[in-house]
């Protein structure tokens, strides 16, 4: 029997990026907040420590502030006719752990949706005439660009971000990013300083008539304080970002840029090491009354609260629901229920260019140091002659040059024995890369449940994951190699590859931690688990927060806009829900 | 005085009463009113022991030295992987966490699966080498009756190409491949070769040094202008000066 705990004005299950951004504007707002954490405290001067943090084997290799499979795996297959089995180490993606979450160990690329994203059916419809999606669940997200632009500004700001504007308020700003939607103000950083590697990139597209700009960092170009009062140092480029956590306060982290104020408030607590099995519902299964969790002691808890909001990673967030009946199950046959419906990914492809004489200094690096085209992104080119949708973003962002992982040899090259270190050698300075992060649009069969047969050391099944690349994304990201081909020619390098997507979705080899859907938003009760709000359509009292809201995965990297959409739901909870609890939209 | 006194009581007990509610209780670790701090409370990397071997046999210690000085040999360009001590590296890794599979997702049933859906055998990595060296030397036995360390080192070449290429099928057990047990040997011999000095390989940072690797420097704000100009200073490793 769970020993039951006095109630709470609001229940936060997990506390990283919008774990935080929901306690503080929850907090901010008067109400009593507990957040319950299933990892450890992490905090900059205890363990991000600049005197050990630069070390490949322990952060990146053993995945030390990752989540162990051990504590939750997830199984994969391609399709319905295959048996899921575990990922028994995590490698295609690899889910955060801990106070700050992913947020701790992210490359920073910061980026907000595009107005088309948004409204992506009735935009495409319009351009190209509905039929073009057949195949394709692409919908609208509920909310307008105009209504979420605020959000963005605030999460840019909360952050620092170190950027040029393209387009502030309708105006096209040279030396920005011409194809995204209209800011209301600038970056509040300027850009990072950049390496050899993405100057030569962007002179060399941009004398083939594309619109290169700077990458937009949460690495930060100089020191900066927040709104909150909290401060960040400037990034030293130290190539020991995505996968680390920063020694340097520069990476804006929920460390970084809110914790140093929420954990003083009084109305806050929070309780780490433990972790939330469940939301209860009362016995109608129309409100959420508590959650039930687990200390480190294997003692168990009920901890009430009138709002439950689900800030876990996006995948637990769908899984959360599962296990605690909030919504019905998607059935890809019928397509009947909304909860795991959406599921997408990321689809890649990249170009590496061997050169002569000359020098990156790959090491050089950081998470967001680069500089990105977005002139074959999402519909900012016409699909109208093409047999796909979607596009992506072509970057070259120098990240690292850690040598267990990153030692890149020309084509043909030895692995090993002799031979293998003189194409080491060679490639390691001499080589410089670009890559496409492609969209990734929502099929009927891709889609999460639980697993009927493996379960997590609770008990509890774990999450199954049907997923392979759509047709539609295959000719997506052929295109795009296309273009990283004929953009590479004028390089002039003495030898590029460029690679190529291909169906069956391989679970071992690290390609994205963007994993999105399956609790999306939307304007329609039957197609989509929350609405515009991010608040269950089922149970009003739940709000799930993350990119499991995210209808579709478009060509970026998604943490802006959750950090977006998660001060966007928080607007609403503190704005309209509590000044008259139940459900924000009528459907 | 007594004044003086008074306050700095006053002071005292305000200061207690704003101590902050830290406590592992029943709850778990419960935070609220401040941002906990203590000392040292972080975990620095312990470096390795070089001396003696902590899970290999001495003959496994002799096989897996042939392999990593086969996979890494010693040239011009650097020493090879037993020099640089990849062994060592390899030991230390399996008699620790990397080695139980702590990590590792190791809840049944264990069934064979698809290359797309990873390893799915029951053995943990440390498992992994005693069947796979055992089954190496007793490969090397049956084909050119020695052990693999005793085989000249075109053979052992050979073999490990027959491995990596698919062609040599090591006898082990279902769910455990030979590919798998090489490519295994092939990343953790890297790893080794790669990382810092402190975990047994690495001597004396010569990879770090072969390829032009600063290793653990923390700050290049210096050089993030100089385009195309290699960086003058060599490499330091997380408990070393420079190298």
């Amino acid at each position: 029997m769970a020993k039951l705990l006095p109630k709470r004005d609001a229940v936060i299950i997990g506390l990283g990026w919008t774990g935080a951004i929901l306690a503080q504007q929850l907090t901010e707002a008067g109400l009593n907040v507990v957040a319950i954490e299933r990892g450890p405290w992490r905090d900059t001067p205890t363990d991000f420590n600049v005197a050990y943090m630069q070390d490949e084997l322990r952060y990146a290799i053993r995945k030390e502030l990752f989540l162990k499979p051990s504590v939750e795996a997830m199984t994969m297959r391609n399709t319905v006719a295959q048996t899921a089995m575990p990922m028994r180490d995590y490698g295609s993606f690899l889910p955060g752990d801990g106070v700050g979450g992913a947020g701790v160990h992210w490359n920073g690329q910061t980026w907000r949706f595009w107005s088309s994203d948004f409204s992506i059916r009735s935009h495409l419809a319009q351009r190209y005439g509905a039929a073009r999606m057949n195949g394709l669940m692409l919908q609208d997200w509920g909310v307008t660009w105009n209504e979420i632009e605020p959000s963005f500004d605030k999460f840019e700001y909360l952050c620092g971000i170190s950027g040029k504007a393209g387009n502030l308020k309708g105006r096209v700003v040279p030396g920005g990013n011409p194809f995204e939607s209209a800011r209301s103000r600038d970056y509040p950083t300027p850009p990072m300083k950049m390496s050899y590697a993405p100057t030569l990139f962007a002179q060399m597209v941009k004398e083939q008539g594309y619109h290169p700009f700077p990458t937009p960092s949460a690495n930060l170009s100089t020191a900066y304080v927040n709104p909150l009062g909290v401060r960040m140092g400037q990034c030293t480029y130290c190539g020991f970002c995505e996968r680390f956590a920063c020694g340097n306060y520069s990476k804006a982290s929920a460390q970084t840029t809110i914790l140093p104020v929420l954990m003083k408030k009084p109305n806050f607590e929070l309780r780490t090491e433990c972790e939330v099995l469940k939301v209860n519902l009362a016995p109608d299964g129309k409100m959420a009354k508590s959650v039930t969790y687990i200390d480190a002691k294997g003692v168990e808890y009920e901890q009430p609260g009138d709002i439950v909001v689900i800030c876990a990673y996006a995948l637990m967030n769908v899984r959360m629901m599962l296990l605690s009946k909030i919504g019905a199950q998607y059935d890809p046959v019928t397509g009947q229920g909304t909860v795991g419906r959406n599921y997408c990914y990321q689809t890649g492809s990249g170009a590496r260019m061997f050169f002569e004489g000359k020098h990156f200094n790959p090491f050089i690096g950081a998470g967001t140091l680069g500089q990105t085209m977005d002139d074959f992104n999402g519909d900012a080119f016409d699909h109208g002659p093409l047999d796909f949708l979607g596009g992506g973003g072509i970057n070259c962002v120098v990240t690292n040059g850690r040598p267990i992982s990153n030692r890149p040899t020309a084509p043909g090259s030895p692995r090993w024995g002799a031979g293998w270190k003189k194409a080491t050698i060679e490639g390691y300075n001499s080589s410089m890369g670009f890559s496409a992060q492609g969209s990734s649009y929502p099929v009927r069969e891709n889609y999460l449940d639980l697993d009927p047969t493996y379960t997590d050391r609770h008990g509890r099944p774990l999450l199954r994951i049907t997923f392979d690349f759509p047709d539609n994304d295959i000719r997506m990201s052929h295109f795009m190699s296309d273009q990283l081909e004929k953009i590479s020619k004028p390089f002039g390098a003495k030898v590029t590859t460029v690679s190529r997507a291909k169906k069956g979705w391989d679970a071992v080899p690290y390609q994205s931690t963007h994993n999105t859907g399956g609790a999306i938003m939307g304007g329609d009760p039957k197609t989509s688990a929350v609405n515009k709000y991010l608040q269950s359509w089922d149970v009003p009292n739940v709000f799930v927060i993350g990119a499991s809201a995210f209808a579709h995965n478009a060509g970026m990297n998604p943490t802006g806009t959750v950090g977006a959409l998660a001060f966007w739901a928080a607007q609403a909870i503190t704005t309209k829900y509590i000044k008259s609890p139940g459900k924000l939209v009528r459907a | 005085m007594s004044e003086q006194r008074a306050l700095s009581r006053r002071r005292l007990l305000a200061s207690v009463a704003a101590l902050p509610i830290l406590a592992a209780t029943a709850d778990g670790a419960s935070i609220s009113g401040t941002m906990p701090w203590s000392p040292f409370a972080g975990e620095p990397p312990k470096p390795v022991n070089p001396l003696g071997w902590y899970f290999f046999t001495p003959d496994e210690v002799v096989t897996i030295e042939a392999v990593v000085n086969r996979l890494i040999p010693a040239d011009n360009l650097s020493p090879g992987g037993k020099a640089s001590g990849c062994a060592v590296y390899i030991d230390r890794q399996l008699a620790g966490a990397f080695g139980q599979a702590q990590r590792l997702y190791m809840k049944g049933p264990f069934m064979p699966g698809l290359p797309s859906q990873g390893y799915q055998g029951d053995l943990t990595p440390a498992g992994r080498y005693r069947l796979g060296l055992r089954a190496l030397n007793d490969y090397a036995h049956a084909t050119h009756k020695r052990g693999f360390a005793q085989l000249a080192p075109a053979q052992q070449d050979a073999v490990l190409a027959g491995m990596d290429g698919g062609k040599i099928a090591l006898r082990l057990k279902p769910g455990f491949s030979t590919k798998e047990f090489f490519e295994m040997m092939l990343q953790n011999s890297m790893e080794g070769f790669f990382a810092d000095p402190l975990y047994g390989g690495n001597r004396n940072m010569a990879s770090w040094k072969m390829i032009g690797f600063p290793g653990a420097r923390y700050d290049y704000r210096d050089h993030i202008d100089k385009h195309n100009v290699p960086y003058p200073r060599p490499p330091v490793s997380i408990y070393s000066a420079e190298g």
